[in-house]
C-alpha cells in the first residue's frame, strides 16, 4: 500500500514546492519558471500523443498560437477564464477537424502536414485580419501577474503529467501502443484505430492551445508571426526526443535540461547561440538517440552486465 | 561488430565536439568583472537573427555601436558630477522571438542589473517588452514601433516614449500632398494603391483609404498582396490600364525593390510614385541612380543639416554602411537625448524619465523634444532629390523640401 501511495506523495510535493516558488524567487525566476512550465507542458502534450503512435507532429505551434490569437481577439469582451475555455473550445474543434482529416496520413507525409497546418493557419488568420477586420496585430491588456502566469501554467503543466499518466495505464493507452507497434495488429485487435488516435490528438491539442492562451498575456502585443513562430514545433519536439517520448517523465526530464541550456546559452554566448544549439542537437542524435531515461536503463544494465534490450527510438 | 564500434567513436566525437566547443567559447567570453562603479551598463536585446534581423541590422544595431563608440572614444558617459565612466555593453540576441525578447530584457533588469536598456526593433517587440520597462522604471525609448496608439500607452506606461509616430501621418501626408497635385492640375486625382499584408502594410493602407477620401482623391484600384510576392507584373498592368496617374505601394523592402525593376520593365512611370520601406536604404539610390529621383515614401532628411550630414558620414565610416533615411538618424538622436539626460541626472532611471519627458536636447535632428512623450518633428513625407532623400512634409517644417511632380519617365539604361 505505502509504496503505491509514496510516488503520488512525492508528486503532490513537489508540486507545492514549486506552487511556493513565486514568493521565494526574484521575478527573473518566475520568469524562468515560466518559461520552464511552458515547455514542459508542451513537451508532456506533444508526447501524450506522438509518443505511443510515433506520429511526429509539428503542428504544436499551430495550436499553440490559436491559443495565443483566440486571447487576443476576445480580451475585451470576455472574463478570464471564459477566455480560456473559449481557446479550449476552438482548440479542440480544429483538433478534431484537423484530426479526422488527417490521422490516416502516415510517416513523413503526417510530419509534412503538420509543419504545413501551422502555416496554413497563420496565412488564414493573415487573410482575415487583413480582409475583414483591417488591422494586423492586436493588444492584450489583461490584469494577468507573472505569478498568475506561473500559477496557472504550473496547474496546466500538472493537468497534463496526470493525463499522461492515467492514460499510461488505460485500455486507451495500451491501445496506442499496439497502434505504434503495428497499425495492421491493432485493427485486427478490434481497436478503433482511427477514434483512440483522434482522442489522444484532441487531447493533446487542447493542452497546448491552453499553453498559448495562458502564456499570450505576457506579450501585449500579438501578430500571426509572433503567435505562429515555428520554432516552437522544434524546441518542443527536441525536448520530447531527449527526454524519451515514450515516458511518462521523459519530456519533463527532456525539457528543463534543455530550457535551462538554452537559457544559459542566450544569456553567455548570444552570439554563438545558434552554432552550439546546432552542435547539441547533434549530439544528442548520435548519443542519445532514445533519450536520456533509455540511456540510463540502457547503460545500467550494461554495467550491471545483464543483456542490452533495445529499444526502438521514436524517430525511426 | 566494425558497425559498433564506429558509432561509438562518432558518438564520442560528437560529444567530445561539443564539449570542447562550449568550454572555448566559454573561454572566450567569460572573462569576469569588476562589481564597482567604473562603468555605466547599458544592455539591449535585439534581432541578430531571424526573421527582423534585417530590420534591426539596418536601422538600430549600427547605431547602438556607433552611439557607444562614440560616447567611449570621447571618454565614455559624462555624469552631473563632470565624471566620465565608460559604457560597457550586455548584448543579447532575442532570435526574432518574442518570447525571447521578454526573458531577455527581464534578465537585464534583474540579472545584470543595467543601467538602462535600449529597445528591441520593431513595433510587435517594443510592445511586448513596455511593460517590463515600466515595472523596472527604465525609460523606453521606442524607435522602430509605428503605431498610432502612442497617446494610450504613453498613459500606460509613464515613461515610455514613441519616436516614429503613427499611420495616420505618414497617411495623412501623402493624401494631402495627392491633393494638392489635383488641384494644381498635374494629375487626375485617381490613385492605385497596393500594400503588403503585413502589420505595417495595413496599418498604413487602413489609414489611407478615409485620409484619401477626405482630400478628394478616388481610388480605382485597391489590392493587398502576401509577403515574400516576387512579381508584381499583373498588378503594375493592372494599375496601368486603371486610369490613375498615381501608384502608391505600402511595401516591405524586397518587393520596393521589385516594384521599382518591374515598373520600368513594363514602362509604367505614374507622375506620382510612392513606394513603402526600403525606398528610405541608402542602397535604393545607389541601385536606381538618376531612375530614383521623384520616388517619394517615408520618411527623409533636411539635405542642409550640417549636424545630419556629419552624423551620415560618421555612420558609414564606422559601421561600413550608409544610415538608412528614415529611423536610423532617429536611432542616433534618441540615444543622444538618453545622454544629454544622464549628463544633467546621472543614473538615476526616475529622474532621467522625468528630464526625457520634459527637457530639450541637442541632437543630430537639431533641437529635439517630446510633446506628450512622443516626437513629432518627423518627416512624415520624403522624396528623392539630387541623390538624397529629402523631407517634404511636413512642408511648413524648417528644412523641408518642395515636391517635383510630375516625376518624369524611366531613363532606359
Amino acid at each position: 500500500m505505502s509504496r503505491k501511495l509514496l510516488p503520488a506523495f512525492v508528486f503532490a510535493l513537489v508540486v507545492a514546492a514549486l506552487a511556493y516558488v513565486p514568493f521565494i524567487a526574484g521575478s527573473y525566476g518566475i520568469t524562468l519558471g515560466i518559461g520552464m512550465l511552458g515547455y514542459v507542458t508542451l513537451a508532456t502534450a506533444w508526447a501524450l500523443f506522438s509518443g505511443p503512435t510515433r506520429y511526429v507532429s509539428l503542428a504544436t505551434v499551430a495550436f499553440f498560437g490559436i491559443g495565443a490569437y483566440t486571447v487576443a481577439v476576445f480580451s475585451e469582451s470576455m472574463v478570464y477564464p471564459l477566455l480560456l475555455a473559449v481557446a479550449g473550445v476552438i482548440g479542440l474543434a480544429v483538433a478534431l477537424v484537423v484530426g479526422l482529416a488527417t490521422l490516416r496520413l502516415a510517416g513523413v507525409y503526417f510530419v509534412i502536414f503538420t509543419f504545413g497546418l501551422a502555416e496554413l493557419i497563420r496565412q488564414l488568420v493573415t487573410w482575415y485580419e487583413v480582409n475583414v477586420t483591417g488591422t494586423l496585430g492586436r493588444y492584450i491588456f489583461l490584469p494577468v501577474t507573472p505569478e498568475g502566469i506561473y500559477w496557472q501554467l504550473l496547474g496546466l503543466a500538472t493537468t497534463a503529467f496526470l493525463i499522461s499518466w492515467w492514460i499510461g495505464r488505460s485500455r486507451i493507452g495500451l491501445a496506442l501502443k499496439v497502434i505504434g507497434d503495428d497499425e495492421v495488429v491493432a485493427s485486427h485487435c478490434g481497436i478503433n484505430i482511427a477514434r483512440v488516435k483522434l482522442a489522444l490528438f484532441t487531447v493533446s491539442s487542447v493542452l497546448i492551445t491552453l499553453v498559448g492562451a495562458i502564456q499570450a498575456p505576457r506579450w501585449t502585443y500579438v501578430e500571426p508571426t509572433i503567435a505562429f513562430n515555428p520554432t516552437v514545433s522544434f524546441l518542443t519536439l527536441i525536448m520530447a526526443l531527449l527526454g524519451g517520448a515514450n515516458r511518462l517523465t521523459g519530456p519533463l526530464l527532456g525539457a528543463v535540461p534543455l530550457f535551462m541550456l538554452f537559457e544559459w546559452l542566450s544569456a553567455n554566448f548570444p552570439n554563438h547561440y545558434s552554432i552550439i544549439l546546432g552542435l547539441v542537437f547533434i549530439a544528442i542524435v548520435f548519443v542519445l538517440p532514445r533519450g536520456v531515461l533509455a540511456f540510463a536503463e540502457e547503460n545500467w544494465r550494461r554495467w550491471r552486465k545483464s543483456g542490452v534490450k533495445n529499444l526502438p527510438a521514436v524517430a525511426e | 561488430m566494425k558497425n559498433l564500434e564506429r558509432r561509438r567513436v562518432l558518438r564520442a566525437m560528437a560529444l567530445a565536439g561539443t564539449v570542447a566547443a562550449t568550454g572555448l567559447l566559454a573561454g572566450m567570453t567569460g572573462a569576469a568583472m569588476a562589481q564597482d562603479r567604473t562603468s555605466v551598463k547599458i544592455g539591449y536585446a535585439i534581432s541578430k537573427t531571424g526573421g527582423n534581423a534585417g530590420g534591426a541590422g539596418i536601422t538600430t544595431l549600427p547605431n547602438y555601436k556607433l552611439w557607444v563608440k562614440d560616447v567611449n572614444d570621447a571618454g565614455g558617459l559624462e555624469l552631473p558630477d563632470g565624471k566620465k565612466l565608460p559604457i560597457e555593453v550586455i548584448e543579447y540576441d532575442d532570435r526574432s522571438s518574442a518570447e525571447e525578447v521578454v526573458r531577455a530584457v527581464e534578465r537585464l533588469a534583474t540579472q545584470d542589473k543595467v543601467d538602462f536598456i535600449l529597445v528591441p526593433w520593431g513595433t510587435g517587440f517594443n510592445l511586448a517588452v513596455a511593460p517590463l520597462f515600466d515595472r523596472h522604471g527604465y525609460p523606453q525609448l521606442a524607435v522602430s514601433a509605428v503605431t498610432d496608439k502612442a497617446p494610450d500607452f504613453v498613459k500606460r506606461w509613464k515613461k515610455s516614449f514613441w519616436m516614429l509616430g503613427g499611420g495616420h501621418d505618414y497617411a495623412n501626408a501623402l493624401a494631402s500632398i495627392l491633393a494638392d497635385a489635383k488641384k494644381a492640375g498635374t494629375v487626375n486625382g485617381k490613385v492605385a494603391m497596393i500594400s503588403v499584408a503585413d502589420g505595417f502594410g495595413i496599418d498604413l493602407v487602413t489609414a489611407a483609404r478615409p485620409a484619401f477620401k477626405k482630400a478628394g482623391i478616388e481610388v480605382v484600384y485597391d489590392k493587398t498582396y502576401p509577403g515574400g510576392t516576387s512579381d508584381f507584373s499583373p498588378m503594375i498592368n493592372e494599375a496601368k490600364s486603371s486610369g490613375a496617374d498615381a501608384f502608391v505601394a505600402f511595401s516591405y523592402p524586397p518587393e520596393t525593390f521589385a516594384l521599382t525593376q518591374q515598373a520600368q520593365v513594363a514602362s509604367f512611370s505614374p507622375k506620382i510614385l510612392y513606394l513603402g520601406v526600403g525606398t528610405g536604404f541608402p542602397v535604393y539610390g545607389k541601385n536606381n541612380g538618376e531612375n530614383a529621383t521623384g520616388i517619394m515614401s517615408l520618411g527623409g532628411i533636411d539635405p542642409n543639416n550640417k549636424m545630419n550630414a556629419e552624423y551620415r558620414k560618421r555612420h558609414e565610416a564606422v559601421t561600413g554602411v550608409a544610415p538608412d533615411y528614415w529611423g536610423s538618424v532617429i536611432t542616433y538622436a534618441s540615444l543622444q537625448m538618453l545622454q544629454e539626460a544622464i549628463k544633467r541626472k546621472g543614473l538615476d532611471k526616475a529622474a532621467v524619465s522625468t528630464e526625457l519627458a520634459s527637457g530639450a536636447f541637442q541632437t543630430v535632428l537639431g533641437e529635439t523634444k517630446f510633446e506628450d512623450n512622443q516626437l513629432r518633428q518627423l518627416w512624415w513625407a520624403g522624396q528623392w532629390q539630387n541623390g538624397q532623400f529629402v523631407g517634404v512634409m511636413p512642408a511648413d517644417r524648417k528644412g523641408a523640401s518642395k515636391v517635383i511632380l510630375p516625376r518624369g519617365d524611366w531613363k532606359k539604361k
